[in-house]
């Protein structure tokens, strides 16, 4: 579903992903985790476009981009469409309703029938458990019903691929799990889905495949017990150890 | 004295408002015909002008860039007067004449795309990144963004600030009366030339700008309102 070759992406001179290379099936969930600053954002973003790689091959579906020419606006469009991202902070619009973020998608993009494009929407409203608020601002709704209307807003244009930005990372404790579920049903559902994340739980109930990522590289991959349970590299076994001792304390 | 002479003199005081009576009708009329058609067009248009030059200012193209840069620092380091004389007497020695109501309209209105344009560029920095991103996640194009994400948040960031140059602009329509449309101040000075009670016409002329400009700020307060529906109050 996802075929990435040697991507690179640089700010200027400073050089944030150096080189990845990632299959991903159809239907599988990966988790990238990594420190602070390594990339994982940078690197979820240049799988939407939201920053243009500096070289590099990305294919999603059969959609290939080549990042080592200036691709016409046209080409990224059509390539953007084939994911949708989740962002941190939910970058919902304030000024439209639930409903109508989820919306927006299909009526202004896909230019889909307004009375079709609300039917879809309340579905998937319902689908996240946000029936009852499909008509509330998102300053009405809590941090995990916003992240909620998030991924019904990204699903309404009928990704590929899903990608998500720590998606529970800006949330109170208390409203993570409910956002972590809607992103477990999808999984199950047969979503393929990148998800950088360090909830350690979701890592190991829903992965196929944890990522390990530092300075701009996958440093180790291997499915949640490989990689939580029997790191091989040093730096996976440190970055561990921080995450799991800063649970404790 | 004008105010002894008033209160000493009841014949005094009859003439003056029976002048008040006779003159509000004409003042009403330039207000009408001219004062407020004068500030509808030129804001709409300015409006439009303001934004383009909003978006040239902040396009990666430096030719755009430029050149709104070179018009709104032109606009605004040179008097209205001025302009309005430039557009209305000046020109018609190189062979463009205007008449007095399209001058005043054109002057106008490259005053307000100037003005604003800082407001509403302002405004749309002011978005998060994040808006463009969520935008641009969904499939949307740069024109589609600004036109559903980003403009709709702009407008309720510049409304305060654009009512200032709206209600500028109802009394800066005044110097038109310089290049001869007769709105409603000119209508006041001919009236005025006409009685001598320079006085009586002029304060009648400003309580009417005074009274439009009041009912404005009413209606910025309920733009205001119905703009902050989505926004916390608290
Ligand atoms: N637009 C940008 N311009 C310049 N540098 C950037 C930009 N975006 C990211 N960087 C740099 O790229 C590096 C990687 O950033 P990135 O956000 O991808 O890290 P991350 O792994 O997501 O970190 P975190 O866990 O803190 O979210 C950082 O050094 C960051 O400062
Ligand atoms: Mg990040």
């Amino acid at each position: 579903m996802i075929a990435i070759n040697n991507l690179h992406k640089s700010f200027g001179d400073l050089e944030v992903l150096k080189g990845i290379d990632l299959n991903v099936e159809k239907g599988q969930a990966v988790v990238v985790i990594g420190p602070s600053g390594s990339g994982k954002t940078t690197f979820l973003r240049c799988l939407n476009i939201l920053e243009t790689p500096t070289a590099g091959t990305v294919a999603i579906d059969g959609h290939m981009a080549d990042f080592s020419k200036s691709l016409p606006k046209k080409q990224i469009m059509e390539f953007r469409k084939q994911s949708a991202m989740v962002f941190q902070h939910y970058n919902l619009f304030p000024h439209m309703t639930a409903l109508e973020n989820v919306m927006e998608g299909p009526v202004t993009v896909q230019k889909i029938d307004r009375a079709e494009a609300r039917a879809k929407a309340e579905e998937l409203l319902t689908k996240v458990g946000l029936k009852e608020k499909m008509n509330e601002y998102p300053f009405q709704l809590s941090g995990g019903q916003q992240q909620r209307v998030g991924i019904a807003r990204a699903l309404a244009l009928e990704p590929k691929v899903m990608l998500f930005d720590e998606p529970t990372s800006a949330l109170d404790p208390e409203l993570v799990g409910e956002v972590l579920q809607v992103m477990k049903e999808l999984a199950l559902e047969g979503m393929t889905m990148v998800v950088v994340t360090h909830e350690m739980r979701f890592a190991k109930g829903v992965a196929d495949e944890v990522l390990f990522m530092d300075a701009g590289r996958i440093i180790e991959r291997g499915t949640p017990q490989q990689i939580f349970d029997h790191p091989k590299e040093e730096r996976t076994k440190q970055f561990l150890n921080l995450i799991q001792n800063a649970d404790t304390i | 004295m004008y105010l002894n002479s008033i209160f000493t003199n009841p014949e005094r005081l009859e003439r003056l408002l029976d002048i008040a009576q006779s003159s509000f009708l004409p003042l009403l009329e330039g207000a009408i015909q001219y004062t407020i058609p004068l500030t509808l067009i030129s804001f709409t248009i300015g409006l439009i002008l303001a934004t383009l030059t909003a978006l040239a200012r902040i396009s990666t193209v430096k030719f755009f860039q430029i050149i709104a840069r070179i018009y709104v620092s032109i606009i605004r380091g040179t008097p209205l007067l001025v302009q309005l004389s430039i557009l209305f007497y000046g020109l018609p020695t190189v062979g463009i004449t205007l008449e007095p109501f399209t001058a005043a309209i054109l002057g106008f209105s490259l005053n307000v795309g100037a003005y604003a344009s800082e407001v509403i560029r302002a405004a749309i920095l002011s978005i998060p990144k994040g808006q463009w991103e969520a935008a641009n996640t969904i499939g949307m194009s740069y024109s589609q963004a600004l036109k559903r994400i980003i403009l709709p948040q702009a407008s309720r960031v510049s409304i305060p600030p654009l009512s200032n140059t709206f209600i500028s602009l109802v009394k800066d329509t005044s110097l038109a009366s310089f290049i001869l449309v007769t709105e409603m101040f000119r209508r006041a000075q001919e009236i005025a030339a006409f009685n001598y009670e320079f006085l009586l016409l002029y304060s009648q002329a400003g309580l009417l700008y005074w009274i439009f400009c009041f009912l404005l700020s009413l209606v910025q307060g309920r733009l205001e309102n119905r703009f902050d529906r989505y926004v916390s109050k608290a």
